[in-house]
């Protein structure tokens, strides 16, 4: 499956969307990169006067990138289906200010019964990891 | 492996992921892991990869449906082992 069918079976679209290209993917991992546009509506409050990505949002790029692309990838043979986010563990190192690129590295740690867990890395455009943790996800029947 | 072993040996596996701590102090073998230890769905799978790990079977997907409760794990973990 190309990358483009990946990002194109999302479920997501902006502003939600967290996804703007794939790098590399392999049963084992995937890369992937997205750039936090400055206009997102989020930064007008994350901080006052002050923008920076919210944690939350770290996550979420995270877990769209590191978890959603690769289980449809991994999935690509089945049925359509979607990934519910089942947890996530993350460590946040540097802030992530607005028009940042970042590049997030994943590796699977397993996918049996329909679970798949994943390390999750986030790094800057100077190379510098932002966050990093575990994120996994379930698969559910749309 | 005696079935008291085997139970024994489930309790240290189950424990990280168990919420209803007065459901695991009283386990028996009657004991459901999602209703009374309120284990939630994603991390049973977990129990199962670390049943997997720690008794060296493989678990196939028919026989992680059945195991919902103590008793149908004891009794997959023993068969699996005596067809080793």
């Amino acid at each position: 499956m190309n990358k483009e069918a990946i990002i194109q079976q999302l479920p997501y679209a902006k502003p939600f969307l967290f996804v703007d290209d794939i790098t590399h993917i392999d049963t084992n991992g995937v890369t992937g990169t997205f750039t936090y546009d400055a206009n997102l509506d989020f930064y007008r409050g994350h901080f006052k006067d002050h923008p920076i990505t919210p944690g939350v949002i770290l996550t979420e790029t995270m877990a769209q990138i590191g978890v959603v692309c690769l289980g449809i990838y991994l999935t690509e043979e089945e049925q359509p289906t979607q990934m519910a986010l089942t947890s996530s563990e993350i460590e946040f190192l540097q802030p992530v200010y607005p028009n940042e690129t970042v590049t997030v590295i994943s590796e699977k740690i397993y996918f049996r019964f329909g679970k798949l867990k994943c390390n999750v890395r986030m790094l800057n455009s100077r190379n510098e990891e932002v966050s990093r943790g575990t994120i996994a996800g379930m698969l559910v029947n749309r | 492996m005696k079935q008291e072993a085997i139970i024994d040996q489930l309790k240290v596996i189950v424990k990280p992921y168990v919420t209803d701590e007065q459901a695991f102090s009283n386990l028996t073998e009657a004991t459901d892991f999602i209703n009374d230890l309120k284990i939630n769905s994603a991390n049973l799978i977990d129990v199962i990869l670390d049943i997997e790990e720690f008794f060296a079977i493989e678990i196939d997907n028919t026989s992680m449906e059945r195991m919902i409760d103590v008793q149908s794990a004891v009794a997959i973990i023993t068969a699996k082992l005596e067809a080793q």
